[in-house]
C-alpha cells in the first residue's frame, strides 16, 4: 500500500451539505489534517456556514464558530486574545473565509489583524465568487467569466477586470507567511500549513477551491479543474515567506488557458480574442512571479 | 472616606479594570477616546491585565468581544455615537449569542451635521438590539455601574449584553471625586466569568449555525424573557452593592421627592442632577413635584413607572432624543406603559437638550410648572428652540 503522506485523522464529518464535488469543504478537511484537534475556527457567512447543516448540528470535531459576514479576521483575533488571556498556548486559531468574506466585505478587519500581527491562521477559500448567494461576482472572480451580476447579455457584459490578488495584499502586510494552495494538490498545501502553524503572527493561505455548481461543470471534474489551472498557471502554486516568493510546484510544461476555461460554462461565451487577452495576463502575471521568486531569494535567511 | 477625582470616562476605564475584564478591543471616537487612553494607560502600567486589542473600527471591536466572551474571557469596550452606529449589526449578534459583554457608550448626537455634544439617539437607535441599557448621572455611578452590569450580565438566567451610558462632556471630561472601592472587595463581588457554554477544545461545540424556523422563535422568546427577568436581577444587584459599598443607585428608577407629590418629570442622565435642583427650588415655592430617574431603559422598567402613575395627576416625560416619526422614546415608552395601568395621568413629553444643548435649573423649572397645570398644547414639545421664539409645538 501507497504511504499516506497526509494525517489521517478526519476532523470534519462526513455528511456535509455541501453540493456535490465542493471544493471548499475539501479545503477544510486537509486544513484541519494539517492542523489537528487543538485548533478552534470561526466562519463568516457564505456556502462554509451551511456545511454543518441545521440546528443543532456541527460539521466539525473541533470547537466552531459561526461569524457575521465580515468579521472573520477580527473574531479570530478575539478568539486569540481570549486564550491569552487564559494563558492557553497550544491552540491554533482559524479563521476561514470565502473570497467575498475576505477580498471583499472583510478586507477591513482582515487588514487589521494582519498589521496588528495577531497570531491566527487565515484561510480564503477561494470559489471566484458570492457562491452561497446565488454566484453573484466578488472581487476575486476572474476576468471573462459569467455570474449572476455579470450576466454576459446581448452586450458582452462579463466580469470586465482581473482578479483582485489577495497574497500580495497580505504580502504588503509584511506578515509571516502567505501562500497559495489548491484542493488539488493536498500534500502541498499540508506541507505548507506544517510549516507555517507556528510562525508568530498572522498567516494567510489562498485557497483554490473549484466550485461544480457556480462555475458550471460536472461535480467529478473539481480535482481535474484544480490541476488543469495549476497546469496552465491560471493559480500557481507559490509562498512567500518574510518577503522571499517561492514557486513551491512548477508544471513541467505550461499548457494553454483554453484547455482550462472551456471546460467551464462561465466562459462559454468568451471569444478567441478575450481568451487571448486570459492568456497574455497570465503569461505576464507568471513570468512576474518567476521573476519575484528570482530577484527575493537573496533576502531567504 | 479618601475619594478619587476623575472624570466620567476614567470610572468607565477604572470599572473595567475593578471588573478583571480579560479582553479589551476598542476605537476610539469623540469623546470616548479618554476611555481607550486611560486603558491603554492602565494596561501598559501593568496595572490592569488584560488583552487590549487595538482594532481598526467600532465593528471589528464588537466582532473580536464577541470571539472573546464566547471563548470564555470577559470583554470590555467602549464607543460613541458613530461607533455605536456601526456596531449595530454585531450589537445584535452579541444579544443573539448570550454573551455578557460590557460597553461604555458616550452618549453623542448623531451627524449631520456633525455635534460632539450629547444626546441620547445613538443608544435609543440601538435599544431594540437585546442590550441592558443602563444611563448614569454621576461618574461614581458610571464606576459603579460597569461592574455591576457584569454581574447583572454573567448571571445564568439573563446573559445578555449591557450598555453603560454617560452623558457626552457633562460627565466624560467633567471631573468629580469618585471612591474607588478596593480591588479584593470587588472581587467578592463580581466572582469570575463562567459561561455555560464556550469554545473548548476538550469539549467542541459548534455555535450559532443555521436554526430553521421550528426553533428559531424560541430563540428569541428566551432572549425577550432574560430580558423581563433581568429586572429582577437589576435590582438585587443593586441592593447586594448597596449591603458592600453602602450606596445604591436607585435599581432601575430612581425617585427623587415623590412623596405626595402631584405632578412628575421623568428624566435620564445628568438632566437628573439638574431636575433635582428645579424640583427643590419648586418644593421650596409650596409645589409638590418630584422627579423620577429612568437608570435603566432596557429593560423598561413598566412597573415603577405605573406606580408612579398611581401617585400623581400629571407626568412629564423629558426626552433627550426623538423618535422621527412621533416623540421621544422615554415617552412612548411611558406612554405605553401606562396605557395598561389602571389610573392613566396627564402625560406629555418635552424633547430637551438635543446635540448637548444646555439645560438649566430654570428651563425645567418651566416644565414642571406645566405639568403641573396641565397645560395642553400638543403631546410632544421641542423645548427651547431658537425659531418661533422659544418653543414648537406639534
Ligand atoms: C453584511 C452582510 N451582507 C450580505 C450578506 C449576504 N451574504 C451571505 S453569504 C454571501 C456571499 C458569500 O460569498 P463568499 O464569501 O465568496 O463565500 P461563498 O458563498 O462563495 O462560499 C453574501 C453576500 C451577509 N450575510 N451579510
Ligand atoms: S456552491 Fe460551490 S462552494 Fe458552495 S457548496 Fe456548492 S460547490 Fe461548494
Amino acid at each position: 500500500m501507497a504511504k499516506l503522506t497526509i494525517p489521517q485523522e478526519e476532523l470534519m464529518s462526513s455528511g456535509h451539505i455541501g453540493c456535490l464535488g465542493c471544493g471548499a469543504t475539501l479545503a477544510m478537511r486537509y486544513l484541519l489534517k494539517a492542523l489537528g484537534k487543538r485548533t478552534m475556527v470561526t466562519i463568516p457567512a457564505g456556502c462554509i456556514a451551511i456545511m454543518s447543516g441545521i440546528y443543532p448540528r456541527s460539521f466539525l470535531k473541533v470547537p466552531l464558530l459561526d461569524v457575521a459576514f465580515e468579521t472573520t479576521a477580527a473574531s479570530a483575533s478575539g478568539i486569540r486574545a481570549a486564550l491569552d488571556a487564559k494563558g492557553i498556548k497550544d491552540v491554533y486559531v482559524v479563521g476561514f473565509g470565502g473570497d467575498g468574506g475576505t477580498a471583499d466585505i472583510g478586507i477591513q478587519a482582515l487588514s487589521g489583524t494582519a498589521e496588528r500581527g495577531d497570531n491566527i491562521i487565515y484561510v480564503m477559500y477561494d470559489n471566484e465568487a458570492y457562491m452561497n448567494t446565488g454566484i453573484q461576482r466578488s472581487s476575486a472572480t476572474p476576468f471573462g467569466a459569467w455570474t449572476t451580476t455579470t450576466p454576459v447579455g446581448t452586450t458582452g457584459d462579463f466580469k470586465k477586470r482581473p482578479k483582485k490578488n489577495m497574497v500580495e495584499i497580505m504580502v504588503a502586510h509584511d506578515i509571516p507567511y502567505a501562500a497559495t494552495a489548491s484542493v488539488s494538490y493536498p500534500e502541498d498545501f499540508v506541507k505548507k500549513v506544517q510549516k507555517a502553524k507556528d510562525m508568530d503572527g498572522t498567516k494567510f493561505f489562498h485557497v483554490f477551491s473549484p466550485c461544480p455548481t457556480g462555475w458550471r461543470f460536472s461535480p467529478e471534474m473539481t480535482i481535474q479543474m484544480g490541476v488543469l489551472a495549476y497546469q496552465t498557471t491560471v493559480f500557481p502554486m507559490y509562498e512567500v515567506e518574510n518577503g522571499v516568493y517561492r514557486v513551491t510546484k512548477k508544471p513541467a510544461k505550461r499548457k494553454p488557458v483554453t484547455e482550462y476555461l472551456k471546460l467551464q460554462g462561465r466562459f462559454k461565451h468568451l471569444d478567441d480574442e478575450t481568451i487571448e487577452i486570459i492568456q497574455k495576463n497570465v503569461d505576464k502575471n507568471w513570468e512576474m512571479l518567476l521573476a519575484k521568486a528570482e530577484f527575493t531569494k537573496k533576502y531567504a535567511e | 472616606m479618601p475619594m478619587d477625582v476623575m472624570t466620567g470616562n476614567s470610572a468607565q476605564a477604572y470599572g473595567a479594570k475593578l471588573a478583571r475584564a480579560e479582553v479589551v478591543a476598542a476605537y476610539p471616537i469623540t469623546p470616548q477616546t479618554t476611555v481607550v487612553e486611560k486603558l491603554a494607560d492602565l494596561v501598559a502600567s501593568g496595572e490592569m491585565k488584560s488583552q487590549y486589542i487595538k482594532v481598526e473600527s467600532e465593528h471589528s471591536a464588537m466582532a473580536a468581544c464577541i470571539a472573546a466572551s464566547a471563548t470564555g474571557a470577559r470583554a470590555y469596550t467602549a464607543t460613541a455615537a458613530h461607533g455605536l452606529a456601526l456596531m449595530h449589526e454585531m450589537l445584535i449578534w452579541a444579544a443573539g449569542s448570550r454573551l455578557p459583554i460590557v460597553m461604555g457608550n458616550i452618549n453623542r448626537a448623531m451627524a449631520p451635521p456633525w455635534s460632539v455634544w450629547a444626546d441620547y439617539q445613538d443608544s435609543i437607535a440601538e435599544r431594540d438590539t437585546g442590550w441592558m441599557q443602563f444611563y448614569c448621572q454621576n461618574n461614581q455611578e458610571v464606576l459603579d455601574t460597569v461592574i455591576q452590569a457584569y454581574k447583572v450580565a454573567e448571571n445564568h438566567d439573563i446573559l445578555l449584553p449591557a450598555m453603560v451610558m454617560e452623558d457626552a462632556f457633562y460627565l466624560s471630561h467633567t471631573f468629580e471625586p469618585v471612591d474607588v472601592p478596593p480591588q479584593k472587595d470587588v472581587d467578592d463581588f463580581l466572582p469570575p466569568y463562567d459561561p455555560p457554554i464556550k469554545l473548548d477544545v476538550d469539549n467542541p461545540v459548534g455555535l450559532w449555525a443555521l436554526v430553521p424556523p421550528d426553533h428559531y422563535m424560541e430563540f428569541r422568546f428566551k432572549i425577550a424573557k432574560a430580558m423581563e427577568d433581568s429586572r429582577k436581577v437589576i435590582q438585587e444587584v443593586d441592593e447586594e452593592w448597596e449591603k458592600k459599598f453602602g450606596r445604591s443607585h436607585g435599581g432601575l428608577v430612581e425617585r427623587y421627592r415623590m412623596e405626595d407629590a402631584d405632578a412628575a418629570i421623568i428624566a435620564a442622565g445628568t438632566m437628573s442632577s439638574t431636575a433635582r435642583v428645579a424640583v427643590d427650588n419648586m418644593r421650596d415655592k409650596g409645589k409638590k413635584v418630584g422627579l423620577a430617574r429612568l437608570r435603566v431603559f432596557r429593560p423598561f422598567p413598566y412597573e415603577e413607572i405605573r406606580q408612579i402613575a398611581k401617585e400623581v395627576d400629571s407626568i412629564g416625560v423629558l426626552d433627550r432624543s426623538y423618535t422621527f416619526g412621533h416623540g421621544g422614546a422615554f415617552y412612548t415608552e411611558t406612554a405605553g406603559a401606562l396605557y395598561q395601568a389602571p389610573e392613566r395621568p396627564h402625560v406629555k413629553n418635552y424633547v430637551i437638550g438635543i446635540g448637548g444643548r444646555d439645560i438649566p435649573p430654570k428651563e425645567i423649572e418651566g416644565i414642571l410648572e406645566k405639568v403641573l397645570s396641565k397645560e395642553d398644547g400638543g403631546e410632544v414639545e421641542w423645548w427651547g428652540l431658537r425659531t418661533s421664539g422659544s418653543r414648537e409645538v406639534n
